[in-house]
């Protein structure tokens, strides 16, 4: 057994001066990589004008013989521990720049087309009586935003007082289901959701009714689970010492949850609820069926169809009239603010969570 | 208003895991006890049972009786947050709240109870209380920072001063300086000398020199091996604990010919 182990430490001890760092091998400087890169862009260029020019081959060549030729360059000077390190890098550069090429192309794409329709008149505008040019999505913004904040109304209530029932109070059975539930709830497809909300209006009111409400409560079934998720992790992290040293001076329990863990967990709290805001501004399917779309602006949810951003976009690109480029401007233009709406939204989480976190300056 | 603690036939569980079993003690009023003892054996365990602190623990209960000037504490109509009121606890790790200022550290516990209190009052309280606990030269021009951005020591002194600013009767220390270096421990030790003349107190300590010093009474907990319950071996006043004491295992543990 000793032996065994001596003898297989003894191997990679006795070479590992040989072709280490403290062996003879020389550090590269730190622009060879890049000149390497440019060599193979080089080669890369000659044979995508040999068989045809063609952008995204040649980003593909030069990627392959870059990080070929970094591998065996370093192999040959630096030694292949190094040599692995530097392919391992080149790998994971790339599969960064992979998983970037949707989210550039995607927001270069609506800001390209969005930038068309995005003008005064399409915030102040609605559609009602517009035939062809002009029009905006004064309606669908108004819809977008009252809709949101009834689910953040409905959501952020429930999903707080779950989350501190699961961390501060659960116990036992009940909480491994309810926390069951949740899981399941986080997996629910949005159009079931909204076919949900559908279905619990269409008992009261009857087949075919449409209201702002129904929407926020079928976003609502979608946006639970995300606050009592996040609301839970940041509950979690709360230490327990704090709690402790609150029910040392006599703070009953409730006090202690409302006055020492909820403002130490504040920040997080707020992030989460406003990524959960995020999540679900931008559904589309549940306000089909329970909103519909309207060309008028209807500021009351509690009284018929309301327009919002997705459902707009939806129908501007699929029944755009005539001339139809009109209503593929106006789509791509809604799709621009909606984009526009998250990224504000994950700014304001960021701001939220840097403004409220507790002060530990010394 | 210091006043006095006996403790019979005290078992205390964690679940069906009894961790300490049997134990019988009076703890006279404005002195300070030690309680020493190798880690594990329950010396925090019987602290927290003392303040009903260790039933917050789910499934932790309590077998026995703790009565204090005559109430029993853990009496059906007793309510463990009147308990802990009048009965305060400074844990091992300084524990500052994060989100208040110093001032609002030691306010804390007024506030958090919302006792009304006048903004005069309330200056005056905290003034004493870091008065009280030596802290006051260091944080007077800075009351208004956060808590957490004092050293280890001033922040357990703070805790200090938010425990005796709801003026309890007892005052339970568990390791309160295992986290500071020895000039936090000499001033946290000069306080607990002050303290005394208003208030019992009760410190785990893992420093016998620091029992040596501060107690007039020492209890020695022990344990037979991993699993068992944890006993209170012997409790004698500090000087014959450290010179002559009854029991063998007492006197190897503090010559430290241990195990
Ligand atoms: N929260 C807990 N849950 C279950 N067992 C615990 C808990 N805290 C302590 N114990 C057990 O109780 C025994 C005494 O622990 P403790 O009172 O912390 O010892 P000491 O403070 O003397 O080092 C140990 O066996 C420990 O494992
Ligand atoms: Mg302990």
């Amino acid at each position: 057994m000793s032996t065994s182990t001596q003898q297989s430490s003894a191997g990679p001890a006795t070479s590992a001066p040989s072709q280490g760092a403290l062996g003879g091998h020389e550090k590269q400087a730190p622009w060879v990589p890049w000149a390497v890169f440019g060599a193979a862009a080089a080669v890369a260029l000659a044979i995508s004008l040999l068989t045809g020019w063609n952008i995204v081959l040649f980003v593909i060549y030069t990627v392959v013989l870059g990080t070929l030729g970094t591998y065996l360059l370093s192999r040959v000077t630096e030694g292949s521990r190094k040599a692995t390190d530097r392919l391992i890098t080149c790998l994971v550069v790339s599969a960064f720049g992979i998983a970037m090429v949707p989210l550039v192309s995607l927001v270069y794409e609506v800001v390209r087309r969005g930038a068309e329709r995005f003008d005064a008149e399409f915030f102040t505008a609605s559609l009602q009586g517009v035939i062809g040019p002009g029009g905006g999505a004064y309606h669908a913004i108004m819809g977008t935003l009252i809709i949101t904040a009834l689910t953040t109304l409905i959501s952020v209530p429930i999903g707080l007082m779950t989350a501190i029932y699961l961390v501060e109070y659960g116990t036992g059975r009940l909480k491994r289901s309810i926390t069951f539930f949740i899981d399941v709830m986080t997996g629910i497809p949005s159009i079931v959701a909204g076919l949900f909300a559908y279905a619990l209006f269409v008992l009261i009111f009857g087949p075919g009714i449409r209201l702002g409400i129904m929407g926020a409560v079928a976003l609502s079934v979608l946006m639970i689970p995300v606050v009592v998720r996040s609301a839970e992790e940041v509950l979690k992290l709360v230490p327990n010492e704090l709690r402790e040293a609150a029910y040392a001076l006599g703070v009953p329990k409730w006090r202690t949850i409302l006055k020492v863990v909820i403002p130490t967990a504040i920040a997080g709290l707020a992030t989460g609820v406003t990524l959960a805001i995020a999540r679900v501004i931008g559904e589309t399917a549940p306000l089909l069926i329970t909103v519909g779309i309207t060309n008028a602006t209807n500021f009351n949810p509690f009284d018929g169809r309301m327009a919002t951003l997705p459902v707009y976009a939806y129908y501007q690109l699929t029944q755009p009239g005539v001339p139809p480029q009109e209503g593929i401007d106006r789509a791509w233009t809604a799709a621009l603010v909606l984009i526009i709406l998250v990224m504000g939204l994950n700014v304001v989480a960021r701001l939220i969570s840097r403004l409220f976190a507790p002060k530990t300056s010394r | 208003m210091a006043k006095r603690i006996d403790v019979s036939d005290l078992d205390i569980y964690y679940g069906n895991f009894k961790a300490v079993e049997g134990v019988n003690l009076s703890i006279e009023p404005r002195s300070i006890t030690a309680l020493i003892g190798p880690s594990g054996c329950g010396k925090s365990t019987f602290l927290r049972a003392l303040n009903r602190m260790h039933e917050v623990i789910p499934g932790a209960r309590v077998e026995g009786k703790v009565v204090i000037e005559g109430q029993d504490l853990y009496g059906s109509d007793v309510d463990p947050v009147d308990v802990r009121r009048q009965i305060g606890m400074v844990f091992q790790r300084p524990n500052p709240f994060p989100t208040m200022s110093i001032y609002d550290n030691v306010a804390a516990g007024l506030r958090l109870n919302a006792k009304k209190t006048s903004k005069s009052d309330m200056d005056d309280l905290v003034e004493r209380s870091l008065k009280g606990a030596n802290l006051w030269n260091e944080v007077k021009d800075r009351l208004n920072r956060p808590g957490s951005g004092l050293s280890g020591g001033q922040q357990q002194r703070l805790c200090i001063a938010r425990a005796i600013a709801i003026q309890p009767e007892v005052l339970l220390m568990d390791e309160p300086c295992s986290a500071l270096d020895p000039i936090s421990t000499l001033a946290v030790e000069d306080l607990m000398m002050e303290l005394k003349e208003q208030f019992t107190i009760v410190i785990v300590t893992h420093n016998m020199q620091q029992a040596a010093r501060v107690s007039e009474t020492t209890g020695f907990f022990n344990l037979n091996g991993v699993g068992q319950p944890g006993r209170l071996i012997e409790y004698n006043p500090t000087e014959k604990i450290f010179s002559n004491p009854d029991e063998k295992a007492t006197e190897d543990y503090i010559s430290g010919r241990f195990g």
